[in-house]
């Protein structure tokens, strides 16, 4: 009888305490990373090349006050009455943004990429509706943030953030007014104390930078952002590493810089790239005169293919006619026996699947709801340059380098793709069933390998002791495509050279830009 | 003498009407009312189908012209053993295949998760002039394989580990029955494939935060030692959680809720008292970031007797 109640009692009680014991919180990884502590200053960073900038001193900054006068000693102050006392929440800001101004807005970024990476619903007739910068709150809302929209995020505010650090350093070692901690030795510092002049706020720069375009970008989400923006210039008051003058000098700056690559934005031709039905059919007639199958969408009902104008946006690192000359030869011809072939490869991949294959595939999957695969490697990179402790214009420039080749890689590769308009493996096949979202778009040449082969190839350059990993995760991710299902090897092989033809010419920058 | 020669009468009378009632008690479930005889272990193969073609994204229900109807096979097998008449242990595992009939996007399939559970009935007395019975039940359930719980709908699973807490409560008059009950369903957080999700904001980790749910169940309809016919209505009620976004894909830690009714049948084979046999289903009448499905299932059941006087008895013949 005395078992009757034992093993049920136990049994239950294991139960409470599995309930009651286990906490679920989850961390992010980056969560609890120290605050960052530059291994170098990089003083003379304001002589590096920037991308836009004529000069570093283009959008000049005015002369700081002394730090004698009794407007600083008030500035000073605001610190010391912040300090004075210190909620729970005021500390999480500090610690948070303590980490680094340009890891945690390209984190902000990637989030907004990632809640924007949603394709529009249908309209009741059949056809799509296109997201309007103009009403972007009503549905479908702006952007629809799919990997060449985001590519070219990252690229614009990681190069307008490098370029007006380039220029806060130029004024930062001209004026060399001192951090406040360094002039009222009585003052708390809550972050790791740094010889680098305090005016402008490098951190300033930054957030100013990215809001301003995140503005264009994301107009659906300025609250969100100003808040950001709002607890970053706090956390940098409350932590003692700079006075509010730093600080509004850096946000000026960073916006007025962040104004000129608006100004490009406007113009780079990414506005046209959804096309009209003419040019839809356009693509397709000119492949079917060209004796191949053209790509059909495999949605229903059919949805245009995804910004198939985005090949002629305007690049960062090369002129237009060499964006023209890297696009490579054509496919397979849909009739060959080597496209058969290819197609009965990717068969074989999706008929039976390896768990591990699998993983691959979602690993680096990056679809609908992601930061697509260009916020993948921004995290990849994000987490090698935590290690590095660069100074802040060191983190801008590594990642405007990686993204701007990331962008011309989309730039190249959606050339190539709507210049041929190759079919994908399951409409030549219907029997492949895919382990991801089948992108709406044509398949040769792989976005994913294009991206990869180029960010590999940067970031290889730029921390050479990991440049073997890079390649492999490259090939990885390259891969993922042809264990998916929605890519043929030969899409996936090119794709991976010419995105490292690409990294090339990041890599011919990043030797010249005197970074 | 006499007294003593009534009271074996009595006895064995009773044993009769135990024996029987456990060949009544075949095709329990870890959620109705009825209980396995001390050593007598029921086992059965079970099948379902359940299917849907609209389902709800947040509160708004629609269809997806690339899925189409999305349906699930479940080949199971379910066991029931008692360590007491009091005491009863359950496990289920299934086996589950999933297609999407319209679209690019691959089924799955594998062995999904273990579920065990203890099932206690404490209180049993007369009330009035039937018969109010009480039961606490507590579940595990782990997964069986490394399944993939990230690709919904077609995922076979959620691969969360949980644990189940039940109170039930079960009243017969004459061939009448009402069983409710209420579950606190803990379920462990999950790792997927990718690095990063999207929730309602931004998640840099693999490990995903699974919100807890509760179930409700009420059962009602005729239940006699040859036959149970039975309605249910079923409610699963996530605690926590986010909405599908538009458009979006389906997510393992969505608010998933679901209210189902249905039908259960069990029939002992009058020639053959140990088999019996189960059929039902049920269909979806409200829910919220799930499918509107509709289920059928078929299972037989049989019941081995391993008490050690099944086991002389054995022997002499």
């Amino acid at each position: 009888m005395k078992k009757t109640f034992v093993l049920p009692i136990a049994f239950l009680s294991a139960a409470v305490l599995l309930i009651t014991g286990c906490s679920k919180e989850v961390v992010n990884r980056t969560d609890d990373i120290p605050a960052l502590n530059p291994a170098n200053i990089d003083i003379n960073a304001g002589t590096w090349r920037p991308v836009l900038l004529t000069t570093p001193t283009e959008f000049p900054v005015a002369a700081p006050i002394a730090t004698t006068v009794p407007d600083y000693i008030i500035q000073i102050s605001e610190i010391k009455t912040w300090q004075a006392e210190l909620t729970s929440e005021e500390k999480r800001l500090v610690k948070y943004w303590s980490a680094g101004a340009v890891l945690r807005w390209n984190e902000i970024l990637r989030e907004l990429v990632a809640k924007h990476n949603l394709p529009p619903y249908q309209n009741p007739d059949g056809t799509y509706p296109v997201p309007s910068a103009n009403n972007p709150l009503a549905y479908p809302q702006f952007p629809f943030a799919n990997p060449p929209y985001a590519a070219r995020a990252y690229a614009y505010i990681s190069a307008a953030q490098y370029d007006a650090l380039v220029a806060a350093w130029h004024y930062k070692k001209l004026y060399n007014r001192p951090a406040p901690y360094k002039v009222d030795n009585t003052l708390q510092v809550l972050i790791p104390q740094s010889d680098l002049p305090s005016y402008p706020s490098e951190d300033a720069v930054v957030a100013g930078a990215a809001a301003e375009l995140m503005k264009l970008l994301f107009p659906g989400d300025q609250d969100f952002i100003q808040q950001k923006v709002e607890e970053h210039k706090r956390a940098r008051l409350i932590a003692g590493a700079n006075v509010r003058s730093d600080l509004e000098a850096g946000e000026l700056l960073g916006k007025q810089v962040a104004q000129k690559f608006v100004a490009r934005a406007r113009g780079d031709r990414a506005g046209a790239a959804v096309g009209n039905q003419t040019l839809w059919t356009q693509l397709e007639t000119d492949c079917i005169a060209r004796g191949e199958i053209p790509w059909i969408s495999q949605e229903t009902p059919k949805r245009p293919p995804m910004l198939p104008l985005f090949g002629k946006v305007k690049t960062f690192l090369f002129d237009s006619l060499t964006a023209v000359s890297l696009r490579p030869g054509p496919p397979p011809s849909t009739g060959s026996q080597k496209m058969k072939d290819e197609t009965e490869e990717i068969y074989d991949f999706v008929k039976n699947p390896s768990r591990e294959n699998i993983r691959i595939v979602h690993f680096w999957a990056d679809g609908i709801n992601t930061y697509t695969p260009p916020g993948h490697w921004d995290a990849v990179a994000a987490e090698d340059f935590i290690s590095k402790n660069y100074s802040e214009v060191r983190w801008a420039r590594n990642m405007a380098l990686l993204n701007m080749a990331m962008m011309d890689a989309a730039i190249v590769c959606w050339d190539t793709k709507n210049f041929y308009f190759n079919p994908r493996p399951s409409q030549l096949n219907p029997a492949i069933k895919t382990l991801t979202g089948l992108p709406n778009f044509p398949s040769y040449i792989s976005g994913h390998s294009t991206f990869s082969g180029a960010a590999a190839t940067i970031l290889g350059h730029l921390i050479p002791e990991k440049a073997v990993a890079y390649e492999a995760m490259a090939k990885e991710a390259s891969l993922s495509r042809m264990y998916g299902g929605i890519h043929y090897r030969s899409d996936c092989e090119v794709g991976l050279t010419v995105g490292e033809n690409i990294g090339n010419y990041a890599v011919q920058r990043a030797t010249t830009d005197g970074g | 003498m006499k007294k003593n020669i009534e009271k074996k009468r009595k006895r064995l009378f009773i044993i009769a009407f135990l024996l029987t009632c456990s060949v009544v008690s075949v095709a329990q479930t870890d959620i109705d009312a009825i209980m396995m005889e001390k050593n007598a272990f029921c086992v059965g193969p079970m099948y379902s189908y359940s299917s849907w073609k609209n389902y709800w994204e947040g509160t708004l229900k629609r269809e997806n012209l690339n899925l189409g109807r999305v349906s699930t096979q479940m080949y199971g097998v379910m066991g029931n053993y008692g360590v007491t008449r009091k005491l009863n242990a359950l496990f289920s595992v299934p086996y589950i295949k999933t297609k999407a009939s319209a679209g690019t996007m691959s089924g799955l399939d594998g062995i999904q998760d273990l579920s065990l559970f203890l099932k206690w009935r404490p209180v049993q007395k007369k009330i009035g002039s039937g018969r109010l019975s009480l039961f606490a039940i507590g579940g595990l359930s782990f997964p069986m394989s490394n399944y993939v719980a990230d690709f919904l709908p077609l995922s076979i699973g959620l691969r969360s580990k949980t644990a189940s807490a039940r109170l039930m409560a079960d009243y017969q008059k004459g061939n009448l029955f009402a069983t409710l009950s209420g579950t606190y369903v803990f379920r462990d957080n999950i790792k997927i494939d990718r690095t990063s999700y999207y929730t309602t904001e931004m998640h840099y980790t693999n490990e995903v935060e699974m919100p807890n749910a509760m179930n409700w169940n009420f059962r009602a309809g005729f239940r006699n030692h040859r036959l149970i016919a039975e309605a249910v209505a079923n409610n699963w009620t996530t605690l926590g959680g986010f909405d599908i976004t538009r458009n979006n894909m389906p997510f393992p830690s969505n608010k998933m809720n679901g209210t189902t009714v249905g039908v259960n049948i069990k029939y002992v084979i009058p020639s053959l008292p140990e088999l019996s046999i189960v059929t039902g289903g049920n269909t979806t009448v409200a829910g919220r970031n799930m499918g509107q499905s509709t289920m059928v299932y078929g299972s037989f059941f049989y019941v081995l007797d391993f008490s050690p006087k099944a086991k002389t008895a054995a022997k002499k013949k």
